[in-house]
């Protein structure tokens, strides 16, 4: 939430003309016009316009975004928008993505879903991102919202499929339970065969990150009954010879997530599959390909040409193969791939999808030094060159230049998101040996809406001069391995106007830094810093001068309290809160300048 | 100490002007007259280069106070000595441009390599950024495949770790320890302090883990692929993190019904109980 309590309120002629206006403006219009008003930020603006304004747009809000859990308070935040029906919540740092973050850090849905329930009987949709969701949320959701419609949980963990078992069996309007990426303790399928015969309102269902096998018959007989359905991911054991039959009673899918792609060679399964494919005339998006038996691909020939959307990047299919199927999307939109599709792969993208906005090419083989497949740098040259609308790059490779880069930024000026990541930490240039600043400053130089940059290979604090003078719209950062000195994160924290979200690794980044630009952490979501230089004592005088923002130190080594001031951290995670510190920390955690015996003490009081 | 050590590697292939393919530093970090000749390894250029690339590694190790590896406190972690850079080493980058470079056994590329376990290298958490979703089905699909010993190397395999009573679960990564022990203190420091409360004397600060199991109710079990639960310490270690799924320091009492079942003969209370100390024995 970003917007701070309304003004306080002042007796103005502006305050007269508007309480005049509004007597001649009733309520119920300005509700109407604001129902058109639908960015969080524009929302939160209009609140701020007069208190009647926000006291207005607090009952009609129907929608509300909380980018940090820990922000603000769950109590306070439902007391303000009784009427709310969506709400979305995300919690871990991006960092825990990839292990940085301890477990038992915190991120726990619990508090949420007890006011929600309490107060917002009408809630129809939970968007949650690096949550801890409980089988004890799962039920409370289950049975306390009549309406409910729309469950994501993006990344999350804590629940098993007892609790997913519960939203199915109770939850009689359900459209959409999207379970990505999510860490479920995976008991057994049967959870599945609790959507009752009755629920027929199924109209995305993703359940990829299971790993046991579902019933056949219970989910041939839920996509039956669900004709709305039109995104269906499978996960892993879903076999591929029985998949015809589920296209076969949704043809009317538009995204389709299959199992294991893989089969003994047979005619009669791989005739049945072609069949049931060329029956989707409205499939735009694929996914999914575990194991995949090239063989098999032909079969999904048919819906090529309309394809949007194509996920390839758990295929372990080689580079003639990839580019095969890829050659005959001319509409595609996004892809993913893995790295065996090669240079040459490539440069048919870029020569065939002349529609493309989106390109992640993953690693196959990220833990080895030698490359194992033929992709370069040149491959996103190419596709930079080729395919003009390109916005959104997220590449793995082992190589890169500054003319390259220099390059893709030319070609490319219309990027918003770049996410480079040269599998070795600190690889130079590979043809001049040189840092690749001068390279990551020419992306940020000519790709003026860049929201997103995460840089990678051999950088000095030069880099992030460009980035700080140049960047101005930059949203998001992700650091690692990079910079001399202290003077590299001051250029980012006093130039980036537009920064939300810092993350960093692995930096000589340290305490003058941070001291220097206090206030700017105030306008930001949250800064991480592991294993960087910044002292114990710069985070207790960080917290000292800005008693809005939570200074959490993460240090598993021992305890936290008997280190000199001048020892660095491990881990430190910095985010501005209305809330006040949090309680729910495990013993490696500490908020700056919070006394020890009044965390504990209050630790104790809460549930 | 690392810094010295690898420079004497890098005297060492002064004197090699063949294209060993040990590197010490960073992949493309060659001189230009070695680039001219056709790439090989070692040579003044390269050794300012990875001077300056290890001033940037060991000012980063020792700021941290940390290590790369992932809760391995004080371990020789980046072992240049072993790897070379974090990856392991690189050939010459040349070679890539010709078209799709041909993995060499790594062992061949190793002629420093000491007796160390093949199947553990030295990774840094979290790098590259991948996420675990992806990271263990790419795992689960090696481990598919190949009975080859080298077909987990390098590969990251998180398992849960539970324990009876405690908080949260924890995530553990397999592949980064070389032995029993080595678990074996890892997960002690980690769940010390769900315990501290409970057992005040931990006896003698050798063994802390042996202590801990002696002195409390406490045994490791593991679930393995086949869904079953076994002791900790049973199979040999490289047998065990190819089939360890998941992790559960439980209760000794839970656990004695267990020792009976896999001893598979009957024993009165007591001698099983003797059986799990023998089993942590055996572990530590």
């Amino acid at each position: 939430m970003n917007a701070p309590m309304p003004p306080q309120q002042q007796v103005t002629n502006l305050d007269v003309n508007v309480s005049s206006m509004g007597s001649s403006f009733p309520e119920e219009v300005l509700e109407h016009v604001l129902s058109f008003i639908t960015s969080h930020t524009d929302r939160n603006i209009v609140s701020l316009v007069c208190k009647s304004w926000y006291d207005i747009e607090r009952w009609c809000r129907r929608r509300i975004f909380v980018g940090n859990c820990y922000a603000v308070s769950p109590a306070i935040v439902i007391r303000r928008f009784p009427e709310v029906r969506s709400v979305e919540v995300k919690g871990k740092p991006h960092f825990a993505d990839f292990n940085l973050v301890p477990d038992g850090w915190g991120g726990y849905f619990y508090p949420w879903i007890c006011e929600m329930a309490k107060a917002c009987p009408w809630l129809e949709e939970i968007r949650l991102k690096r949550m801890v969701v409980t089988d004890e949320c799962l039920e409370l959701i289950a049975k306390s919202f009549k309406n409910f419609k729309v469950l994501v949980l993006s990344s999350c963990e804590g629940f098993s499929t007892d609790g997913l078992a519960a939203i199915a069996a109770n939850c009689r309007d359900l459209r959409e339970l999207d379970l990505r990426e999510s860490d479920v303790e995976d008991l057994s399928g049967r959870w599945l065969s609790h959507f009752p015969n009755s629920c027929t309102s199924l109209q995305s269902l993703n359940i990829s990150c299971l790993s046991s096998e579902i019933s056949f018959s219970v989910l041939q007989h839920l996509i039956a009954r669900s004709p709305n359905l039109k995104t269906l991911r499978l996960n892993r054991a879903v076999p591929l010879e029985k998949l015809y039959t589920l296209l076969h009673r949704a043809p009317q899918l538009v995204e389709l997530g299959t199992g294991a792609y893989s089969a003994e060679i047979r005619s009669d399964v791989y005739t049945n599959l072609t069949d049931a494919f060329s029956r989707c005339k409205e499939l735009k998006g694929l996914s999914g390909f575990w194991d995949v038996v090239p063989s098999y691909l032909p079969a999904l020939y048919s819906v090529c040409s309309r394809l949007t959307s194509l996920n390839l990047s758990y295929a372990t299919i080689q580079s003639p193969d990839v580019t095969k199927i890829i050659t005959l999307c001319p509409n595609l939109q996004s892809l993913s791939v893995l790295d065996y599709i090669e240079d040459t792969g490539l440069n048919a993208v870029s020569l065939s999808c002349k529609d493309l906005r989106e390109l992640r090419v993953f690693p196959s083989d990220p833990f080895v030094a030698d490359a194992n497949v033929s992709l370069t740098e040149q491959g996103l040259v190419d596709v930079s060159e080729g395919c003009t609308k390109l916005q959104s790059v997220l590449y793995f490779c082992r190589q890169m230049s500054n003319s390259a880069l220099s390059s893709i930024a030319k070609n490319r000026p219309n990027l918003t998101c770049f996410r480079l990541c040269i599998l070795e930490p600190r690889a130079p240039d590979y043809l001049t040996f040189e840092p690749l600043d001068s390279g990551f400053g020419a992306i940020v130089d000519h790709c003026k809406q860049l929201q997103r940059l995460s840089l990678s290979g051999l950088l000095t604090d030069r880099v992030f001069e460009y980035i700080g003078k140049r960047a101005k719209k930059l949203e998001m950062l992700s650091i690692a391995f990079a910079g001399d000195t202290d003077l590299g994160l001051h250029h980012v924290l006093s130039g980036c106007d537009s920064l939300r979200k810092l993350e960093i690794r692995d930096c000589p980044f340290g305490d003058k830094a941070l001291l220097a630009n206090v206030s700017k952490l105030e306008t930001m979501r949250s800064l991480w810093m592991s294993s960087c230089s910044v002292s114990l004592g710069a985070c207790k005088r960080l917290s000292q001068k800005m008693p809005r923002l939570n200074v959490e130190v993460i240090d598993e080594q021992g305890d936290l309290d008997s280190r000199p001031d001048s020892c660095h951290v491990e881990k430190l995670y910095v985010y501005r809160s209305v809330a006040g510190p949090r309680f729910d920390m495990p013993s490696f955690i500490r908020t700056m300048g919070q006394n020890p015996a009044y965390r504990r003490k209050k630790k104790k009081a809460d549930p | 100490m690392d810094q010295i050590t690898s420079e004497k590697h890098l005297h060492t292939q002064d004197l090699n002007l063949k294209a060993t393919e040990l590197r010490l530093g960073l992949p493309g970090s060659e001189s230009p007259e070695r680039h001219i000749n056709g790439g090989s390894c070692g040579g003044g250029g390269m050794k300012n280069l990875v001077a300056g690339a290890k001033r940037g590694f060991s000012d980063t190790i020792n700021i941290a106070s940390g290590t790369w590896v992932f809760n391995d406190n004080g371990k020789s972690e980046v072992n240049f000595g072993k790897n070379g850079g974090f990856l392991g080493e690189n050939k010459n980058p040349n070679s890539m441009k010709d078209g799709v470079v041909k993995s060499s056994p790594k062992h061949a590329n190793h002629p420093q390599v000491s007796v160390a376990a093949p199947a553990t290298k030295a990774q840094v958490v979290g790098w590259p950024p991948i996420r675990s979703f992806r990271k263990n089905s790419m795992a689960a699909k090696k481990t598919k495949n190949v009975d080859d010993p080298n077909a987990e190397i390098g590969s990251c395999v998180y398992v849960k770790v539970s324990m009876d009573g405690a908080p949260y679960l924890r995530k553990v990564d397999l592949n980064i320890y070389s032995s029993y022990l080595d678990l074996s203190l890892a997960l002690e420091k980690m769940f010390s302090s769900f315990t501290l409360g409970q057992h005040s004397t931990l006896g003698s600060s050798e063994n802390p883990l042996m202590d801990f199991l002696n002195g409390s109710e406490y045994v490791l079990t593991y679930e393995d692929k086949d869904g079953d639960l076994m002791l900790v310490g049973d199979v040999p270690w490289d047998m065990f993190t190819g089939s360890c799924k998941r992790m559960r320091i439980m209760k000794s009492s839970d656990a004695i019904g267990l020792a009976c079942r896999v001893a598979g003969q009957s024993k009165t209370a007591a001698s099983c109980k003797r059986s799990i100390q023998r089993c942590n024995t055996s572990i530590l």
